[in-house]
């Protein structure tokens, strides 16, 4: 038992660890059920990578990190709503050169600093074994606001997943409740940034509620189940990666993503041999 | 109830409450005109179906209606104001494309989302609500389905389960896009009499529809769109061979019946419609 318990047992810097995993955790769960609902999987992903050059900004001015991703994320937000207003047939082509434009801006600022790829790694990857009681006071904060917002927003978040037209129609605004809700994944990158990067925030947004899909009947359960494989892949990322003497944020991601395919490997196998039943009850086997 | 579902409903509109008005509506999509001098008054307790080919027109009728697409020109009322403005009074079933990923939800929650325009955002549902709820599943006969969840069930089930939705609403006016798409004969039977029903209890329904037979049948007025009003009026008035021809190309008038092969623009594969005529063979 002691190698599953005494790492964090033993060690502040892993309790911290696993505190601010397991709030980043919970919000990235409720973030990312609608991310996966609303398909919003790549504007995640592009709002993950477009905060760069704000935090970039801070570690060169040396203000607050957050304040950088927020200013990135004001940004990205920005132009992400222009673009899909404004371009009917190609979004996704400008929003990924809009990324990656970030991207490099973000690498070209750090590039001026003297500490250039200890900065860059840490912005890419995090510093979750580094993290201050200060900032886990700022994730509990933030979780509390991101699960009022989904539990306020409930019913037009719910609308919008099912049918943007039925939520209009129903009187709620489309285009208001879209923009709370990439306000939301915003939140929860700026805040989850310092634990696992902005390179990887994106994989804890998507991975454990996309297993969560998969076995989920209800969207309560989908963010259960979320949560629960997020902390889960806290955990064990951080117990591997404490024993093996291996990267803690790209650990987490890892076993976040090995639990995506674990579970979409035994829905399948589930799903073959019922539609095997089936055939077989009807008489159509092979 | 089998009966009634083959005649108009029995209960009179009410001429004194018009529910929606067009007069020289203009409708499309930004600055392309789809069809344009649409007239006509809808009122309580009064059903009206459009009938046309794909494209004709009919969707782009009904998004403008609730509000989703902006009329182009012409004046159109829903309710005595501009469209857009009646959450609470109106229903709307779209053509659903549901591309691979269906939600994870039971098919209880998607009924309880037509209670959703008369609470807002916070306002808590109640019992009534449930027993609504209820209801409008038995009404499409999926009171059993309840929890299931959505994406287990056939595209026909689901149908019905969207179907279930709009009645829970108890909206004055019920906006249908090709409302029957996926039904079987059981689901189709069951559709006309809760229309029937709804139709009873002073709502009005517009349903653009591809079945002249049973679903325009049970309209008052019937609106044939071809890219412009072919014809308005009463079904056994406007549902005429010449009337059809002009909306959906090919006609053949037989003994006691009219089969209409429907040309689908830009394909060549027929669909088959038949049509009852009683009085005039």
């Amino acid at each position: 038992m002691d190698i599953f318990i005494t790492p964090f047992a033993a060690n502040g810097f892993m309790m911290q660890a696993l505190i601010a995993g397991i709030l980043v955790s919970i919000a990235c769960a409720i973030a990312g059920t609608f991310v996966i609902l609303r398909g919003l999987a790549f504007i995640g992903d592009a709002m993950a990578h477009g905060v760069l050059p704000g935090i970039a900004l801070a570690v060169l001015f040396g203000f607050s990190g957050i304040i950088g991703a927020a200013i990135g994320a004001v940004f990205m937000i920005g132009g992400i709503t222009l673009i899909t207003e404004r371009s009917r047939l190609s979004s996704d082509t400008a929003i990924g050169l809009l990324f990656i434009g970030m991207l490099s801006l973000g690498v070209v600022i750090v590039s001026r600093s003297t500490s250039f790829s200890g900065d860059l790694t840490r912005i890419l990857f995090g510093e979750i074994l580094g993290i201050s009681r200060s900032a886990i006071w700022l994730q509990l904060g933030a979780t509390i606001i991101v699960a009022a917002t989904a539990f306020m927003c409930a019913r037009p978040f719910l609308l919008l997943s099912f049918d943007p037209e039925q939520a209009e129609v129903a009187g709620f605004s489309v285009r208001l409740f879209h923009n709370i809700m990439l306000f939301m994944i915003a939140a929860v990158v700026i805040v989850s940034f310092q634990t696992v990067g902005t390179l990887l925030v994106f994989g804890l947004l998507i991975a454990p509620a996309g297993a969560g899909a998969l076995l989920a009947r209800r969207i309560q359960a989908m963010m259960a189940w979320a949560a629960l494989f997020g902390i889960l892949s806290m955990y064990i990322g951080l117990l591997i990666s404490y024993h093996f003497n291996l990267a803690a944020g790209a650990s987490i991601i890892l076993v976040a993503v090995s639990i995506f395919f674990i579970v979409f490997v035994i829905q399948n196998l589930r799903k073959n041999n019922l539609s095997e039943n089936i055939g077989g009850r009807h008489g159509r086997g092979i | 109830m089998a009966e009634a579902s083959k005649a108009p409903a029995t209960c009179g509109p009410d001429t004194h409450d018009i529910y929606l008005r067009a007069k020289g509506l203009k409708i499309g999509y930004r600055n392309e005109v789809v069809v344009q001098d649409i007239s006509f008054d809808l009122i309580k307790g009064e059903a009206i179906a459009l009938i046309g080919t794909n494209g004709s027109g009919k969707s782009t009728l009904l998004k403008t209606i609730v509000g989703l697409l902006a009329p182009i020109g012409g004046d159109l009322s829903v309710f005595g104001t501009p469209p857009g403005n009646n959450h609470r009074r109106m229903a709307y079933l779209g053509q659903f494309h549901n591309s691979g990923f269906v939600l994870p939800i039971r098919a209880v929650d998607v009924v309880r989302m037509g209670r959703y325009p008369l609470h807002g955002l916070w306002q808590p549902m109640g019992r009534g609500d449930e027993e609504i709820v209820v209801r409008a599943m038995r009404t499409m006969g999926i009171e059993g389905l309840a929890d299931a969840s959505l994406r287990s069930l056939s595209g026909g089930q689901q149908q019905r389960v969207y179907l279930a939705q709009v009645l829970a609403h108890q909206a004055d006016l019920l906006i249908l896009d090709e409302p029957t798409t996926g039904l079987d004969a059981g689901g189709r039977e069951l559709y006309l009499n809760a229309i029937n029903d709804e139709l009873c209890r002073g709502a009005s329904v517009i349903m653009a529809t591809h079945d002249i037979q049973e679903e325009a049948a049970i309209c008052h007025q019937v609106m044939l769109l071809a890219h412009r009003v072919v014809a308005i009026g009463e079904p056994d008035k406007v549902l005429t061979p010449e009337a059809l021809l002009e909306t959906f190309g090919v006609v053949i008038a037989g003994e006691n019946r009219i089969h209409v092969l429907e040309c689908k623009h830009g394909h060549d594969d027929h669909e088959r419609k038949e049509l009852n005529r009683k009085n005039n063979p």
